[in-house]
């Protein structure tokens, strides 16, 4: 009993919050869902929540921690859609399974994550090259890249073509605990990223984040953990894809635009910088909103919904970030008034931790280039010369 | 095994044809401290850049105890067994005291834990993770920074943040150690106490070390011996009096005095 | 010769690109910031030629480029000045908001529905059996016109100078007695100007407009900045005339038109994988 009233203590409950939270809630959807109290709609809901906290969970890795501004997750979802889809279609039409099955997700999560992965690696390539706004670009243009191509290839599955502009008929998978599903890949996504985060490797990856130059000197081999943080985030952006062509019977590339990328980003930003939980209750609460106002607001009130987003946004952001508004925000702000009520969120060091301050993480996007209007011919200044042969 | 830590030869880098270094010749004893000296824009740093693999040399090379290391990367040169401050500080700001330290820790072969075990939390993770924080503690408690360890970086006064930044080279547990510029901005009274820390390092830690820096009362009072650079040349190198003494140096300094 | 009408419609394209492209240069070179607005402008400017189309069409364009600069400058005053010396991520972030807010507001006032904005019936030049369309080279001829004043204005003029200076170093420009706050103002204003004379020649290409109408060029045109380098003036004419050339060659070709944007993307991923800060842009590298 003593033992495990030490272990309890040792549990560091601001961690935990995130598992104990959505294991609840899981539990007590489930227990719902089990007596019919929960409507078709709103398992609908369920879904999108899910998918959404695993897409701002893991984007959260590289813009939040790496520091590396990514306006290319879709593509990534886009790709595990589509390769997650079609695995489940080829299961289906060899006769090996009944594509609906728990058993094909699993398959095609694998595939779809794998692809997903691959691909997060061909993007954290040029992630060692270029940085900031460089690197934002060619995120954004990878996923253009992947949505132009999805949406004009065509495939032929069991006799049939499939693909192009009207996108793949994926088998739905239609029971009601499909969302029971997405919350155990939630607990699973939460756990491998915080986990990586709090360790040695993850101190790695915020040294490269604050100061690239000090992380090499000290030895941190930035090649690998940029690489890692990718990869780890493409990952689970695939299995959010294959959970999206599962959740519907139909995907078409056109849906993963770069609005979409910014969708996702938004909720990683509106969560607080390099903050896993904000990223989580940011990506629910927006979800939840997008897909109330919509269901509110119909016809001509519709466009209502992003205006208010919009304005919302706008806010939200200025009210976080204006150099004027600092001592009205120090006074009055989340962390401080949660911590009175619930004593997790409560400090003990009285130390300022680098988690949820905008303004403390950098993304490297504020190189200092230029205006110029002259060309730049020589260039040779800024890099060694070549080794002279002896 | 040579009988030089660090021994440069004919070392030396061009920008664009114009030579910011050329033919160092630097050769460090065990537990010297040795300072590399000169007017702004002598090329001191380019020669640590150099050392540290930040900048790839033209010419000539560098050995480390014997061993080649010209051309590997920077974390490579610091797994050999050099580990350099900044002149303008580099910590990582956002991160606190302790674990600026830890981060020094990474590569030691005694905390290794792969990604895997890390995300499955293996009990290797804890045993390591609690090892790491125990050298840590007692690397900040030898340069006194025990009570702030958990601070961020960001938040330290500038003495105490040079500090960090040399406790955070000394974790990486290196052999050379390359200090730049460590007295920068400092006052008399706080350049006396990093002397002191300097001193203990080459004696505790069984330290070499080379350093860059303009205070001459530091250099006088520490260094072992020194080289002059002058336009990316050396002009003299010896006991750290005698060579301070040169009327090149002097000239070097102040300029031509006709 | 069919080649030789694609190059030019390439060009007319890639002169409209370089427009918007300016305008994306200079205020990142200026502000430092990345304005995912700045494609909405031309959205807004299209419909504001849409406004006064009936009573005159010259009205129309000037109405349109003025509600331009004011609306320009608005959104630097209203959304963008609070946060400045803020994060630079924050400032994105407000970018995308305002560019959702602008489309927003043009489907509550216009609908979503596409609207035919026709300026002028131009006619076409015929030259033998080919024929070029009188918009693509009155377009071609504005857009050399205004790159070349742009270059001027900004070599010659104090005020151009003073912009180089604050892009430069602003503390340094600040203490030299350069207004900051009118620098910025006059950088959003010409940017917008710029971007409702696109809007007014894609008009001239495709008459039709509709409240996500600047999305695309906008990407387009970002894409274009950073083929050239941002920041560089000249690199957003060459990026833009690129971007342009090879849009319309690609979309010449059956069997490759429908890949044109991955192409483009493509593109621009291998010049930056070679030249990390784009064709012409300034490397600065940071001092260890």
């Amino acid at each position: 009993m003593e033992k495990l009233k030490s272990l309890f203590k040792k549990i560091k409950w601001k961690y935990a919050v995130n598992y104990v939270a959505i294991g609840a809630i899981a539990l007590v959807l489930t227990a719902l869902t089990m007596s019919g109290g929960i409507k078709q709609s709103d398992l609908f809901l369920l879904e999108k929540i899910t998918m959404n906290i695993i897409l701002a969970v893991s984007l959260s890795l590289v813009v939040g921690f790496l520091g590396e501004l990514s306006l290319g997750h879709a593509g990534f979802m886009c790709v595990g859609a589509y390769f997650g889809g079609i695995t489940s279609m080829l299961l289906e039409s060899s006769g090996i399974m009944a594509g609906d099955g728990v058993l094909s997700f699993v398959i095609s999560m694998v595939v779809g994550a794998a692809v997903a992965g691959v691909c997060g690696f061909i993007i954290g390539l040029p992630a060692l090259r270029l940085r900031g706004d460089y690197l934002a670009i060619v995120t954004l243009a990878f996923g253009e890249i992947v949505k132009t191509i999805f949406q004009n290839v065509t495939f032929e599955i069991g006799g049939k073509t499939v693909g192009g502009p009207i996108g793949i008929r994926t088998p739905r998978f239609d029971k009601q605990y499909f969302f029971i599903i997405g919350f155990v890949l939630v607990l699973i996504a939460i756990a491998v990223i915080q986990n990586l985060i709090r360790s040695k490797h993850g101190r790695a990856i915020t040294a490269i984040r604050d100061n690239e130059i000090a992380a090499k000197a000290t030895g941190i081999n930035v090649t690998k953990y940029k690489l890692c943080g990718f990869i780890v985030s493409a990952v689970f952006a695939g299995i959010a894809g294959v959970m999206y062509s599962f959740a519907n019977s139909n995907v078409t590339a056109s849906v993963f635009d770069y609005n979409k990328s910014i969708e996702i980003l938004v909720m990683v930003v509106l969560g607080g910088m390099g903050n896993i939980s904000g990223a989580i209750i940011s990506a629910t609460f927006i979800t939840f909103l997008d897909v109330r106002l919509q269901s509110v607001l119909t016809g001509d009130l519709a466009v209502l919904n992003d205006m208010i987003y919009a304005l919302v946004l706008i806010l939200v952001v200025i009210y976080n970030n204006a150099p004027a508004l600092r001592p009205f925000r120090e006074k009055y702000n989340a962390r401080k008034l949660l911590s009175r009520f619930f004593g997790f969120f409560r400090n003990k060091h009285g130390y300022a931790d680098d988690e949820g301050k905008w303004d403390r993480v950098p993304t490297k996007i504020d190189m200092d280039e230029l205006l110029s209007v002259d060309v730049i011919v020589n260039e040779s200044v800024q890099k060694p010369d070549k080794e002279e042969k002896k | 095994m040579s009988e030089y830590v660090l021994e440069t030869k004919n070392l030396g880098i061009s920008f664009g044809g114009i030579k910011a270094a050329q033919d160092v010749n630097l050769k460090i004893k065990k537990n010297e401290i040795y300072g590399l000296i000169g007017p702004n824009g002598a090329g001191k740093t380019t020669v640590f850049n150099m050392l540290t693999g930040v900048y790839k040399p033209t010419t000539g090379s560098f050995y480390l105890n014997g061993e080649e290391l010209k051309g590997l990367s920077q974390e490579k040169i610091n797994g050999k067994g050099i580990a350099r401050t900044f002149q303008n500080i580099r910590l990582f700001n956002n991160m606190t005291v302790i674990r600026n330290v830890m981060v020094g820790l990474h590569n030691l072969p005694e905390f290794k834990c792969g990604i895997i075990p890390t995300i499955f939390r293996f009990p290797r993770q804890f045993r390591t993770e609690r090892q790491m924080v125990a050298r840590a503690e007692e690397l900040l408690k030898i340069f006194g920074l025990y009570e702030y360890k958990n601070q961020l970086a960001c938040n330290l006064p500038y003495g105490k943040q040079r500090k960090l930044e040399i406790a955070r080279a000394l974790a990486t547990n290196p052999k050379l150690l390359l200090l730049d510029e460590p007295a920068a901005g400092m006052n008399p009274q706080e350049t006396a106490e990093l002397m002191d820390t300097i001193r203990f390092v080459r004696d505790n830690f069984d330290m070499t070390i080379l350093l860059i820096e303009h205070d001459m009362n530091l250099v006088t009072g520490i260094c072992d011996r020194v080289t002059v650079l002058n336009f990316g040349t050396a002009l003299t190198e010896g006991k750290t009096a005698e060579a301070l003494s040169d009327p090149e140096v002097i000239r070097a300094y102040l300029g031509d005095d006709n | 010769m069919d080649f030789l009408i694609t190059l030019v419609n390439g060009l007319s394209l890639g002169g409209i690109y370089a427009m918007i492209a300016l305008g994306y240069t200079m205020v990142y070179g200026i502000a430092k910031m990345l304005n995912f607005a700045h494609g909405d402008i031309i959205m807004v400017g299209g419909y504001a030629i849409l406004v006064f189309l009936s009573v005159n069409p010259i009205l129309a364009i000037v109405f349109s480029v003025l509600f331009c600069i004011g609306l320009g400058i608005a959104v630097e005053k209203a959304a963008y000045k609070p946060l400045r010396g803020a994060s630079p991520l924050a400032v994105l972030i407000t970018a995308i908001g305002v560019s959702y807010f602008l489309q927003s507001l043009a489907q509550i006032i216009f609908g979503a529905s596409p609207k035919y904005v026709i300026i002028a019936d131009l006619g076409s030049l015929v030259i033998g059996e080919v024929s070029i369309s009188y918009g693509t080279i009155i377009t071609l001829a504005c857009s050399i016109v205004i790159m070349i004043a742009l270059t001027l204005f900004v070599k010659l003029t104090k005020t151009g100078r003073a912009m180089i200076a604050v892009s430069e170093d602003k503390d340094a420009a600040r203490l030299m007695g350069v207004n900051i706050d009118h620098i910025i103002m006059i950088t959003f204003a010409i940017g917008s100007a710029l971007a409702s004379l696109a809007g007014l020649f894609s008009l001239l290409r495709v008459p039709t407009i509709m409240p996500t109408y600047g999305a695309l060029p906008g990407i387009k045109a970002f894409t274009a900045a950073v083929i050239g380098g941002i920041g560089s003036i000249p690199g957003a004419m060459l990026g833009g005339i690129l971007l342009g050339v090879v849009e319309c060659v690609c979309n010449s070709i059956p069997t490759v038109a429908p890949y044109t944007m991955a192409i483009e993307f493509a593109i621009l991923i291998v010049i930056l994988l070679v030249k990390p800060t784009g064709i012409l842009g300034k490397k600065r590298r940071e001092k260890v």
